[in-house]
């Protein structure tokens, strides 16, 4: 049970969207988490310093938030280990095949209305909403 | 490096941005999808308050030239619905679904110290490197493709 945050999520939703619009207007790149990270560890040709620059970023500021005296970051996950490691390697099969993430696709995608980005969201969500159903209702949850 | 510490701080945004909307929590997540279960819609306040931010910051920027640090705006130019494109998007949905963490929820999470976080992103890569490199061993580099994300 997780409750309904309207106004953190907002807020949250637009401190992502300025990500985009920054990394859009400094660097001219697309915030699609997958590929950034993709582009920063596995061998490619491409630059790596501002994608290595962005991910550092991105993880130093949970870690420093959370580590405010009095802020709790809630967190729970529930998928046991083998599900935990299949689903990773699903995912990560699926935005390469897919070019792109929830973030690529999602957000930068439907921002600058594309065609391939909207297709991409409907699978997506619709395979995930699915996905759940089968795991939470059909088996019962982890 | 002024060109490095503003990718850094547009991280710092987006990691900021995933820990504040509850998208860092693979719970939270999952429930969005649960309407027949404990739903909590948060999900679609995130995606809205992300979406209406950059439409209209895309717009401002693309009447510049170009970026501050780079010669051209780097956007995909494919424009055909094809198999790998739905196919991709697919699969992306069933393992999120399984394990509550997508690439952008899963990155930030790793700064809470979640040892959960960490296996999924280890098993994301290597799903990345088993699909570029065996399944599609053409498609090497990430610009010559012209992704999305």
């Amino acid at each position: 049970m997780t409750e309904f945050t309207p106004w953190m999520s907002l807020v949250g939703g637009m401190f992502i969207g300025l990500s985009a619009v920054t990394l859009m207007a400094l660097h001219g790149r697309i915030a699609g988490l997958s590929h950034i990270l993709a582009g920063a560890v596995l061998p490619s040709q491409s630059l790596r310093g501002w994608r290595i620059a962005f991910l550092v970023g991105a993880v130093a500021a949970p870690l420093a938030l959370s580590s405010v005296p009095g802020v709790t970051i809630p967190f729970s996950s529930a998928t046991p280990l083998p599900w935990l490691i299949f689903g990773g390697v699903l995912v990560g099969i699926g935005v390469q095949l897919g070019s792109g993430c929830t973030s690529g696709h999602g957000v930068c995608g439907l921002a600058r209305f594309s065609t391939r980005s909207v297709v991409a969201t409907l699978c997506f969500m619709a395979t995930t909403a699915a996905t759940v159903f089968v795991v939470r209702h059909v088996f019962g949850g982890f | 490096m002024p060109a490095l510490a503003f990718a850094l701080l547009a991280g710092l945004l987006f990691g900021t941005g995933i820990a504040l909307s509850g998208m860092i929590n693979p719970a939270k997540v999952l429930n969005f999808f649960d309407v027949a279960g404990t739903w909590d819609p948060s999900l679609a306040v995130v995606m809205g308050g992300a979406l209406v931010v950059t439409a209209v910051g895309y717009r401002l920027v693309m009447r510049r030239p170009a970026p501050v640090f780079d010669v051209r705006f780097h956007l995909p130019t494919r424009r055909q619905i094809d198999v790998p494109l739905v196919a991709g998007a697919s699969i992306l949905g069933i393992g999120w679904g399984i394990a509550g963490f997508c690439p952008g929820g899963s990155v930030p999470a790793v700064g809470l110290l979640e040892p959960d976080a960490f296996v999924f992103v280890a098993s994301m890569v290597a799903g990345i490197a088993f699909s570029r490199f065996a399944l599609q061993p053409g498609a090497q580099t990430l610009e010559p493709r012209k992704t999305t994300s």
